[in-house]
């Protein structure tokens, strides 16, 4: 017996009776990069928040921040998922448990959420990094000039930290948006979750994962040559590697 | 909140817990991590070559495990294993493999890549003069790799490889998507047949917290060590 390859199941309906099969791979993908976007914007800003309490004065905030990524780091990430899916709601007050339970699309929120936190963890090393990589007398300057605290980091230490780790944090993105394929075991109909029911009903398995395939890798170089061309524009002349190329 | 917690219902499965589940991720977490460092080895080997004929494939084969979901690639040797061992034995239909073979060829060719990128920086992290120098001895290629480079690029990189394995043994949990009894598929199990999602999922959490936590400590000073020496 051998593999019967057919391109154009793609064009078929799925069991739904509305859609072809692409476009069912289609929705998923608009999942896959909802969710990793929204999942994202958490990463980010908590991320950057404890990045930023690992680097001040403060120990308290510094070993809060610790914490946070040890925690986060040293759990599987589907684990995580099924923490906050299926025991967040049973641990919190009936009320609000229940209120969690009946959401609409609640694995797309769990998985949201999930995957924010979970990133947040990382992006928090790559911002401390950089922060630490500074040269010490950057803060000093700053905070002799009469910046407080704050401003120092606003504008003066944030600003550099965030242009070196703009390839991290392109990586980062690329993860979160693979990562969010974990959600399909909590529900989520993301790309491979679409794949993965497209290869169940027509049995065209090879076909419904390479076009997945594909999709992933569009994404990806279309994500770096974006995350590119941004690296390009926010260089600061003299500063790691990447000057403006076109002269003035 | 720990008011009905059945603690008794982890201490029933531990047996099961650890002797299926977690034997079964051990097991897969080294033999996967020995045979993604060679495999990556080998394909940092031909990315560094200088023949296109041997960077160009090495490339394309890193790029493109680094650019799909773990997921996806699990899903995709699932059912493709079978049919590459009807090819290479030759047998009239896809073969039957083991759920744990399977996942073992998935997580080593996956994980290579991953391999394959930290032995690369490892390998060019060694003086260009080395390798000179041993050419000018007379060493061949295979003998200059074999005793000067890899050596010292995999000394170098121990902490980086160690970290990698500890990924490696969380990113296990995975192979749930294809219902192998790994630790978190043993404890998924117990929990949906005894109704105890909140015990047996809090407890997986805390095992993998912990053994992740004492590895990333003891890389953490085998790191300090190894700089001291240097």
């Amino acid at each position: 017996m051998s593999y019967h390859w057919n391109w154009g199941i793609f064009f078929q309906l799925s069991p739904d009776g509305v859609h072809t099969y692409l476009s069912m791979l289609l929705h998923g993908t608009v999942w896959t990069l909802v969710t990793g976007i929204c999942a994202w914007i958490i990463a980010l800003v908590l991320g950057s928040i404890i990045g930023v309490m690992r680097t001040v004065p403060n120990r308290w905030l510094a070993r809060i921040g610790q914490y946070y990524v040890e925690l986060f780091r040293n759990v599987p990430l589907l684990v995580q998922m099924f923490l906050w899916y299926f025991v967040f709601p049973e641990v919190v007050p009936e009320a609000f448990g229940d209120w969690l339970k009946q959401l609409p699309d609640a694995s797309f929120y769990t998985g949201v959420f999930a995957l924010g936190l979970y990133t947040a963890a990382r992006v928090a090393e790559q911002v401390r990094a950089a922060i630490g990589s500074l040269p010490r007398g950057q803060r000093l300057a700053g905070l002799a000039l009469g910046l407080t605290l704050p401003q120092a980091y606003a504008y003066v230490l944030l600003p550099m930290a965030f242009r070196i780790i703009l390839p991290p944090l392109t990586s980062e993105f690329l993860n979160i948006l693979k990562n969010s394929a974990v959600a399909l075991t909590i529900g989520l109909m993301e790309l491979t979750a679409s794949a993965r029911a497209m290869s169940e009903f027509s049995f065209q398995v090879f076909e419904a994962f390479t076009a997945a395939t594909i999709i992933y890798i569009i994404i990806n170089i279309i994500v770096t040559f974006a995350m590119q061309a941004l690296e390009h524009r926010v260089a600061v002349p003299g500063y790691l590697g990447r000057a403006p190329s076109t002269g003035h | 909140m720990f008011a009905n917690f059945d603690f008794d219902v982890i201490i029933r499965s531990l047996p099961y817990l650890f002797y299926d589940g977690m034997r079964f991720t051990i097991m897969l977490t080294a033999l996967a991590t020995a045979g993604g460092i060679v495999i990556g080895t080998l394909l940092a080997l031909m990315r560094l070559s200088g023949f296109p004929l041997l960077t160009l494939p090495a490339a394309a084969y890193v790029n493109l495990m680094r650019s799909v979901p773990f997921v996806l690639m699990i899903f995709w040797f699932y059912f493709l294993v079978p049919y590459i061992g009807q090819w290479v034995i030759g047998a009239s239909a896809p073969i039957q493999v083991g759920a744990f073979l399977s996942s073992l060829i998935t997580f080593t060719l996956f994980e290579a890549a991953y391999f394959s990128e930290i032995m690369r920086a490892g390998i060019q992290s060694i003086a260009r003069g080395q390798v000179a120098a041993a050419q000018a001895l007379g060493m061949t290629y295979w003998t200059v790799m074999g005793y000067i480079v890899l050596p010292q690029a995999f000394r170098n990189m121990v902490p980086v490889l160690l970290t990698q394995t500890i990924i490696l043994f969380q990113d296990t949990s995975l192979v749930y998507v294809i219902s192998v009894t790994d630790f978190l598929g043993a404890a998924s199990k117990v929990a949906q047949r005894d109704g105890r999602l909140v015990e047996m999922y809090l407890f997986a959490a805390v095992v993998y917290f912990l053994i992740s936590l004492c590895a990333s400590q003891a890389v953490r000073q085998l790191q300090q060590r190894i700089a001291i020496i240097r």
